[in-house]
């Protein structure tokens, strides 16, 4: 009886106040925002199909153009694969390349050449390399552990009539950079804009979501820029045709689809 | 009018339903490549030039519902030969359905883990033009065959059926120094006949297995470097070039491990015309092994390794029969080569060094190459190949005088 009493009064009211407790308060933790954000960034939909057109520009004015359609199915425990088909420039035109992504371990990556009909494996230990020589990084384009930073809100604020967190993030292992704040529209928790810290602490990379719409429901970024402050260089990345939902079977992702990518998807 | 309205009209309905997928690339390329021994042979095409052409290639695709063709074709003037020609790369037809597809005509085909360096890939190759500078693609050549692929949840199966024999192209002797045991000896070639019965077989079984992809392979065929048997082994007036039988049964597995990416691949080679291995004219049965290990050092920085053993089945038969003053092959020759690759400036500027150095034969091959995309069209490229060894008669030694440099340039569309 006694202990009975004991529940009754002991663990009760810390219950209630867990569940009564406003939602600012428990988003306050940093780790629970970037999770949150990456999933409306990486992970909308079950899978998705788009066509990708990046943008590279040097300081000096030259353009350089990728264009490739994108294909991604997510699995359980957070694993993806992703199936890229690139249309232009010409000389990786017909090339192919397929990434499955794992939490906390190194992804597996294929690329197919078809001038040899060559499947092949491809060394996938830094994430932090260039995109196809964008300014956009493998982890930029797929998703970063949310384990490889301490996540840290510092602040909430308004940004372009949005309201934000302001949220820090340190790199725990080695990086190219040594700090990263993100404003994460608390709405639907896409990043609105990144600014990137090397070891002098000044500001290098920025990312800055321009267009963002709805598609099937899903808060979409359909234009973005990462800005190199330093060299000048930046790339702009445009969505066109992007679908979610669209019934990717598992079998594409295989090496079949590889060496011939099906028209139907790849278009 | 109204005519020509009709029929637009009937286009746009047509079109859609058709859903044909047509599409027309290609790039127009120099290509040029000159020893730098100073050495030269006699001939109009023995100078310094290995390598001097113009180069146009198109690419066609169509495909639609499953079904579709490709075609690949060179047009090229060879300035060295001062002959113009063509060449069709690849020509074939492709079908797909539910877990079958099937690919009939001329192409390309690479199987197998290794960097540069093949066991079960049995298929032609072009060394020529490997050692003189060309782009890597031209390593392969087409084969003009049946390939049918079966796809399954347990295990997926490709089989390519060759009915038309095509060797390798070796350096010419015309343009390059190489080692000869009969020199001046006059010579004919004689290739697999195309009859049912030299059709050559070639499977593969593969699927993925925890985390590698693991494949077996069997092939019946020939050999693609020819033999040489002299009418007459004292004093020959006549070196016939054949191709012998040859059977491979090997596996492959490559995967993510030890913090890179790693490669393991083996063959048997079952000499089957000379299974006693007391024909000299023959290669005997051997085995081959590779294992690699490549791995991201830094950004934009690759490294690759690999380690490559040939064992000479029947070593004891060979050195008796080996013919009086012909150099003689270790049991096991042994082959190490190193991939270096590093990218600059957006990854357009790409610096890349690759060796082969084997221990056993004590010779080596090194090709440094600069490339440099100037913008998503055109790229160019300036590197070298650069032979060695001790003896004259090794794989790489007996190219010792024909170390080249070579510039590429090529506008793509």
């Amino acid at each position: 009886m006694r202990s009975i009493t004991k529940y009754r009064f002991g663990i009760m009211p810390t219950l209630l106040v867990a569940v009564l407790s406003p939602v600012p308060l428990l988003a306050a933790d940093g780790a629970e925002i970037i999770k949150k954000s990456q999933a409306a960034f990486y992970e909308a939909g079950q899978d998705m199909k788009a066509r990708v057109k990046m943008t590279l520009m040097a300081r000096e004015g030259q353009q350089r153009l990728r264009d490739l359609t994108m294909l991604r199915k997510n699995y359980p425990a957070s694993e993806q694969k992703y199936f890229m088909y690139f249309h232009s420039p010409a000389d990786v035109a017909g090339m192919t390349f397929m990434i499955y992504k794992y939490p906390n371990r190194d992804d597996d990556r294929w690329l197919f050449i078809p001038a040899i009909n060559l499947v092949n494996r491809i060394a996938a230990q830094d994430s932090r390399s260039s995109f196809v020589g964008s300014d956009f990084t493998y982890e930029d384009v797929s998703g970063r552990d949310l384990t490889a930073d301490a996540h840290a809100l510092l602040r909430e604020e308004p940004f372009n009539d949005r309201k934000v967190y302001v949220v820090e993030s340190k790199p725990i292992g080695p990086a190219e950079y040594t700090r990263k704040l993100s404003w994460i529209d608390q709405a639907s928790f896409l990043p609105l804009k990144e600014e990137y810290y090397d070891v002098q602490e000044s500001l290098y990379k920025i990312f800055t979501a321009e267009e963002i719409k709805d598609v099937q429901g899903f808060a979409t970024i359909m234009k973005r820029t990462m800005s190199n402050v330093k060299t000048g260089h930046k790339t702009e990345v445009v969505f066109e045709r992007i679908q979610y939902n669209v019934g990717l079977g598992d079998d594409l992702f295989s090496e079949r689809y590889l060496r011939r990518p099906p028209e139907k998807w790849i278009k | 009018m109204k005519y020509w309205t009709s029929i637009s009209f009937i286009l746009l309905l047509v079109t859609p339903a058709l859903a044909e997928e047509v599409a027309l690339h290609g790039f127009v390329q120099g290509n040029y490549a000159a020893r730098i021994t100073g050495e030269e042979l006699s001939g109009p095409e023995g100078g310094d030039f290995l390598l001097g052409e113009e180069r146009l290639q198109l690419k066609l695709a169509v495909s639609s519902q499953g079904a579709g063709f490709f075609l690949k074709t060179d047009f090229f003037r060879d300035a060295v030969s001062r002959t113009t020609d063509t060449d069709l790369r690849e020509a074939y037809l492709d079908y797909g359905t539910g877990a079958l597809d099937l690919r009939i005509g001329r192409q390309i085909i690479t199987w197998g883990v290794g960097d540069l360096v093949f066991i079960n890939d049995i298929f032609p190759k072009d060394y020529a033009a490997f050692f003189s500078g060309r782009p890597l693609e031209y390593l392969k050549i087409g084969s003009d065959a049946m390939k049918v692929n079966l796809f399954a949840d347990l295990i997926s199966a490709e089989l390519v059926v060759i009915p038309f024999f095509q060797s390798d192209n070796l350096p010419p002797s015309q343009r390059f120094f190489m080692f000869d045991p009969f020199p001046g000896v006059q010579r004919t070639t004689e290739e697999p006949r195309a009859e049912l019965g030299n059709t050559e077989l070639a499977l593969r079984l593969y699927r993925s297995l925890s985390g590698f992809d693991a494949a077996v392979y069997a092939y019946k065929g020939f050999l693609k470097t020819p033999s040489m048997r002299p009418d007459d082994p004292v004093s020959p007036i006549q070196v016939t070039l054949f191709f012998p039988r040859l059977a491979v049964y090997g596996a492959s597995a490559q995967g993510n491990a030890l913090g890179g990416v790693v490669s393991i691949e083996a063959g048997y080679y079952d000499s089957l015309d000379d299974r006693s291995g007391r024909d000299p004219a023959i290669p005997n049965s051997m085995v081959k092994y590779l294992a690699g290990y490549q791995r991201q050092l830094w950004t934009d920085f690759t490294a690759g390794l690999q380690y490559y053993g040939e064992y000479l089945i029947d070593y004891g038969p060979y050195r008796d029969t080996l013919p009086l003053g012909f150099p003689a092959q270790d049991r096991l020759r042994q082959l190490l080569t190193v991939r270096l690759t590093q990218l600059f400036l957006y990854q357009t500027l790409r610096l890349s060094f690759f060796a082969f150095y084997s221990p056993t034969d004590q010779d080596y091959y090194f090709i440094p190459e600069v490339r440099y995309s100037f913008t998503d069209a055109l790229w160019g490229a300036v590197g070298a190949n650069i032979f060695g060894g001790e003896k004259e008669t090794t794989f790489f030694g007996q190219l010792d005088k024909n170390d080249n440099l070579y510039v590429t340039m090529r506008y793509e569309f």
